[in-house]
């Protein structure tokens, strides 16, 4: 709690309150390889967080960690002010962390508004009995939901597909069908792992300016992980660089960019 | 009844219409055996030989319920050296099958705790295993509960022959049909039960959770759906399920072991239908159902019958050589 009022305002007028998560020196082994050492950095409420690093240095690993799919063997997590306890990823998300996945993962069986839909279940409150006997309270609940879903629906700009299967998407609009659903939950904490990796120009441009306007128009904490220098320029209060499961840079972009350590990293090691 | 001479219809197709009927009629229970598989198949990739024991255990929960008796008689008897064998009272069927239902829910929470939690991201062969002993055990189980001689059951579903479809069909093909009342009341349950399960599955919390569940773990467990809990509702749901196919069965043949032998029919109804769709279970078993009857009926005569107990396997080898992914079942595309 010691960071709350610690807030501050970004140029173009944002406000950044204080730290929501924090992670304090954690270590995450697999085997032989580790893929997290020791590494610390917080993330404070409303901001932008970006974490890069060449291929393999454990970025999507630090996600995994922050939303419970992943327990770190040394370390602890802090959410809003306490220590994490050990949790299961489904109670991750109920604590309000939603996420989306480098190699996406949709309900491939569902319509897009099916799997934006599924962001709003921890929303749902009415037991099966009430659900079959009582539609009254049920039905005022699905539509308070079906009113959520619909106004992220057109915050995305992806009312033209509400009803198509998302098997049947091109990779791009996949990638924002997951966005959607995360963003349908209304989380407090939102992870995005490479939310624009194998998009073209045109995509990234989209999908960027939609990651920009969810943080200032719902005020969403996020945390995301992108190969892109432009746009990790662009998008970001504050960057975090790993390499070979090192913390090796934290601060502004412009910080970050002058770093030596991290341009040695980007020069060594190739990346795409 | 008779066929009378100056018939209009062939009489051939007449008999080939009865048959047809029955094997419909029979076809929809193979359809509810496979639909428990495919439940749990769908929600969590494993294969549960079991499910026909399932059945056959719900069904002897019921009947030992509903005769008041007392469970594991024989070993308390053994180690007490008693006689008790019976409570003294009866219950009503209604009540009998609410209570078999909790002991259905029950047993799934136990294969979830003891079993299938601790197998989690195992090889699907070794899930299959687990669920070949589970099977066994649950077999030996329901033995040593309710004891293992033929019990009959009554519910009080009304059986014998229905007299207005004999009667229209007589005056229709002058031939009346013998098709069973139980017959035509059990058609109407799995009717009503599938459209139970589809509402389930598309309009409630858990439902949706289910079909996340169904679609991809991960993304399931990243919205907040507890995938144990999810196990533990499929479970249920398939063991609801087996208790009405095992409900069905037992008064039609008695409650007895060989009922866990329906399962192994399934098995070519998803071969037909596709192990991942239900709407393949469904129609997989009519086809069985009605293609074994016709079979036996047209051909049966030719082989010297009793093909009853092979064709079912033939047509499944069959799909499994010209379509492998079933009717209805997602194609599969090899990626590479
Ligand atoms: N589930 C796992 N089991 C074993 N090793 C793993 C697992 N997940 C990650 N690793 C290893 O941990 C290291 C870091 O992987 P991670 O996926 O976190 O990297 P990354 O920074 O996200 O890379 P990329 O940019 O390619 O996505 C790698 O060596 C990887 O092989
Ligand atoms: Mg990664």
């Amino acid at each position: 709690m010691k960071d709350m009022d610690d807030s501050s305002v970004t140029e173009d007028g944002r406000t950044i309150g204080g730290v929501v998560m924090e992670m304090k020196n954690i270590t995450l082994r697999f085997g032989g390889v580790v893929a997290i050492k020791d590494i610390s950095f917080d993330i404070r409420e409303g901001e932008i967080r970006a974490i890069i690093g060449p291929n393999g240095a454990g970025k999507s690993s630090m996600l995994n960690v922050i939303s419970g799919f992943y327990v770190p063997q040394e370390g602890d997590v802090w959410f809003r002010g306490s220590k994490r306890p050990a949790m299961r990823p489904y109670e991750v998300a109920r604590q309000g962390i939603a996420r989306t996945f480098q190699n996406i993962a949709l309900f491939d069986g569902m319509s897009v508004l099916d799997n934006v839909m599924t962001g709003r279940l921890n929303y749902m409150k009415t037991n099966i009995f009430q659900q079959a006997l009582w539609r009254g309270r049920a039905e005022a609940e699905e539509t308070e939901n079906r009113e959520v879903v619909e106004r992220i629906i057109d915050f995305l700009e992806i009312q033209a597909i509400r009803k198509t299967p998302v098997a049947r998407l091109p990779y791009g609009l996949k990638k924002r069908v997951e966005l959607a659903r995360a963003l349908a939950a209304e989380p407090k904490l939102l992870l995005l792992d490479e939310p624009m990796a194998g998009m073209n120009v045109e995509e990234k441009e989209d999908m960027s300016r939609f990651i920009l306007d969810a943080n200032d128009e719902f005020g969403t904490t996020i945390a995301l992980i992108e190969h892109d220098m432009g746009v990790v320029m662009d998008l970001s209060d504050r960057v975090v660089v790993m390499d070979y499961g090192k913390k090796i840079g934290d601060g502004t972009p412009d910080e970050v960019r002058n770093n030596q350590a991290v341009i040695d990293a980007y020069l060594g090691v190739s990346h795409d | 009844m008779p066929l009378r001479e100056d018939s209009s219809v062939p009489e051939q197709l007449v008999f080939a219409m009865e048959v047809t009927l029955n094997g419909l009629m029979a076809g929809v229970l193979y359809a509810l055996v496979a639909l428990g598989f495919v439940l749990i198949y769908k929600a969590s990739g494993i294969f549960n030989y079991a499910q026909g024991v399932m059945a056959l255990f719900a069904a002897m929960t019921l009947v030992g319920i509903m005769n008041g008796q007392v469970p594991f008689a024989h070993l308390i008897n053994a180690i007490f050296g008693g006689h008790v064998t019976h409570f003294g009272w009866t219950v009503p069927s209604f009540v009998a099958i609410v209570l078999t239902i909790g002991v259905m829910v029950l047993l799934a929470w136990m294969v979830q705790h003891f079993v299938m939690r601790h197998l989690v991201g195992q090889e699907p062969i070794i899930l299959f295993m687990a669920t070949i002993g589970l099977a066994y055990l649950l077999e030996g189980v329901a033995d040593l509960m309710w004891g293992s001689e033929i019990k009959t059951l009554d519910v009080g579903l009304p059986q014998g022959i229905n007299l207005w479809i004999d009667e229209t069909t007589f005056q229709i093909f002058d031939y009346g049909f013998f098709i069973d009342n139980l017959d035509i009341v059990a058609t109407i349950i799995a009717a009503l039960l599938v459209a139970g399960l589809v509402a389930f599955a598309q309009y409630t919390k858990q439902g949706r959770a289910m079909r996340a569940v169904a679609d991809d773990h991960q993304a399931a467990l990243s919205v907040g759906i507890s995938l144990s809990f999810i196990w533990v509702l499929v479970w249920s749901v398939a063991g609801f399920v087996a208790l009405v196919a095992g409900i069905m069965w037992g008064t039609k043949s008695g409650v007895q072991f060989s009922l866990s032998l329906i399962a192994l029919k399934a098995l070519p109804v998803l071969m037909l239908g596709g192990f991942t769709s239900i709407p393949g279970a469904i129609v997989g078993g009519l086809i069985i159902g009605v293609g074994e009857k016709l079979f036996e009926f047209l051909i049966g005569p030719m082989v010297g019958g009793a093909t009853e107990n092979w064709f079912a396997y033939v047509l499944a080898l069959l799909f499994l050589v010209f379509r492998p992914q079933g009717l209805f079942g997602e194609k599969i595309i090899e990626r590479v």
